[in-house]
């Protein structure tokens, strides 16, 4: 498959949270191909490096892509300046996606803080087959929730200060959940203490897990061989690329 | 239409428009873009002996106008990159540039001597990556080790031989006239600027390596300097590299006294950019009624 480059508009710019901004760009050639767990490549202007941003939402009919991002710096706070009706340079979509299973086997998303975003389009496969289990500091930083709701997934939403559905991490309410119920998947994103304590959750309860990972990145293609993360396959140990052999990536694959 | 073919050490380029090692990989990822026959040449990612696994992340951090990394050499060896990549390179048109970084002398000697029954066009010797523990910059920074390795390569090989310099010394210009007195055939330069950033809120460097090599805009001043500087001092075809992200950059890389250009970092925000500086190089020349691209190499007059 060819990359597309190129200046796509932004049809629709809302902010969700503070320093969160959700971005509907229209690209139809993109959408087309586009699936859950891959990312975009977007151009900050008076930077060198494109900023990474994964994919939330995959609209075929309409032609569009969303994105919701948050500013961690100088080039994410220039990108979520960019104005409804202007054109975002754009290289996607990249990067290898989520596996999907059936629309009839149960999955669980695991999401916390700005890792939530790249889950709903993968929940949205299984539509009520899927736990959206999502987590946040703290009430006013909930995002999403809803949408996951409108994709008829079960929402358990968590808060670490309790200010919004439970208090704790989504850690606790993964176990619980897994107490409760079987899984045939786990898919999360989120920093790395998370994703550790949810690998070893699927491992000991012997679940199919797949992470969404994130590192320091330049070509966004795998040329550059920048963004490196350690993975092991066949009890072999070696530096990975999250651009071009993730983000997306077997949890037994993976070495947080 | 201008001529903008170039002669480098007997390779014809159809145009003097090279993307540097490092930064193209070795021409698959940007082949989804656009046909490699477009460009002058590639310079495929720098290869050892023996597979090689690069530095921990985080490997990249950006700077003002430019970037910091410390890859650290990661690729799969010389025998993975002549059976599984140069297959795909070869008859795509294209002038092939193998960058060689092995971490001894006799590595190098090795891998030479493998790349040389091969349809690679020419070798580029490097002898200035920053981020590793042998070889690399330590080969490069005094004219002795410089040209033993140059003599060495030259010997080892019947192709074309380049040899890439390191900007992290104090005169270039006198290890340039080493390495053309050791035999080299080209030189090319500059490799990155060693570099560092550190994180204020943990107070470590944002590298694991902690240092790492410097490219992008910022170095492009740099670049200029030492390329006039080394094409003064040889009688070697330079390769000027160093910064440039377009058309206008190239041309002046050219007139300092370059016979072609590397681009590097520019491709990672732009991965059209080496296309864009031939097509604007092309119309520069014709708007400007110069006929032939060479016509710019050196054409620089000093104050």
């Amino acid at each position: 498959m060819a990359y597309q480059q190129g200046l796509y508009p932004l049809i629709k710019k809302q902010n969700l949270a503070k320093n969160i901004y959700d971005f509907t760009l229209l690209c139809p050639e993109i959408a087309k191909e586009a699936l859950a767990g891959q990312f975009v490549h977007i151009k900050a202007d008076g930077f060198l490096l494109r900023r990474p941003i994964s994919i939330c939402g995959i609209n075929r009919q309409k032609g569009t892509l969303r994105i919701v991002f948050e500013i961690r710096g100088q080039g994410t706070e220039q990108i979520a300046g960019i104005n409804e009706g202007e054109l975002v340079d754009m290289i996607a979509p990249l990067g290898k996606g989520f596996t999907l299973l059936a629309k009839d086997k149960k999955a669980i998303v695991v999401g916390g803080g700005i890792g939530v975003p790249p889950m709903l389009e993968v929940a949205s496969h299984y539509r009520e087959n899927a736990a959206a289990i999502i987590g946040f500091r703290n009430a006013a930083a909930v995002i999403l929730d809803k949408d996951f709701e409108k994709n008829w997934n079960k929402v358990i939403l968590c808060t670490d200060d309790g200010s919004a559905g439970q208090k704790g991490f989504v850690t606790q309410a993964l176990k619980s959940r897994l107490e409760a119920e079987n899984a045939d998947i786990i898919y999360a994103c989120g920093p790395a203490l998370m994703l550790k304590s949810i690998i070893d959750l699927a491992n000991e309860y012997h679940i199919k897990c797949e992470v969404s990972l994130e590192e320091r990145m330049a070509c966004g293609v795998g040329a550059c061989l920048g963004c490196a993360c350690k993975t092991v396959k066949n009890g072999e140990e070696f530096f990975a690329h999250v651009c071009k052999d993730g983000p997306v990536f077997e949890s037994k694959e993976v070495i947080l | 239409m201008a001529n903008l073919s170039v002669n480098i050490a007997g390779v014809e380029f159809k145009n003097p428009v090279i993307p540097a090692s490092g930064t193209f990989g070795n021409g698959r990822e940007y082949e989804k873009f656009y046909p490699l026959h477009l460009l002058g040449g590639i310079s495929v990612k720098g290869m050892t002996l023996n597979p090689k696994d690069g530095n921990p992340p985080p490997r990249i951090a950006e700077t003002p106008a430019g970037m910091l990394n410390s890859v650290g050499l990661q690729n799969p060896g010389v025998d993975y990159f002549i059976q599984n990549e140069l297959p795909n390179l070869e008859n795509k048109g294209t002038v092939i540039i193998a960058n060689v970084a092995g971490s001894t002398v006799e590595d190098c000697i090795t891998i030479a001597q493998k790349l040389d029954d091969t349809c690679v066009d020419m070798l580029e010797l490097n002898i200035s990556c920053p981020n590793v523990k042998e070889g690399g910059v330590a080969f490069g920074v005094s004219c002795q080790s410089a040209a033993g390795i140059t003599q060495a390569v030259r010997k080892a090989t019947k192709k074309p031989l380049m040899v890439k310099l390191s900007p992290n010394v104090t005169d270039i210009a006198s290890i340039a006239r080493a390495v053309e007195d050791a035999g080299a055939d080209a030189v090319s330069l500059i490799n990155t600027v060693l570099g560092m950033r550190i994180d204020i809120k943990n107070r470590r460097p944002i590298l694991k390596n902690n240092m790492g090599g410097l490219s992008g805009p910022a170095v492009f001043p740099v670049a200029v300097r030492m390329v006039w500087q080394v094409a003064n001092a040889v009688n070697i075809p330079v390769v000027g590299m160093g910064g440039i992200s377009k058309w206008e950059d190239a041309v002046e890389m050219m007139m300092a006294g370059a016979t072609a250009v590397q681009v590097g970092a520019a491709i990672f925000s732009n991965p059209y950019c080496p296309v864009e500086i031939i097509d604007g190089l092309n119309n520069y020349l014709d708007d400007s009624h110069i006929a032939d691209v060479n016509e710019l190499i050196g054409c620089v007059k000093p104050w």
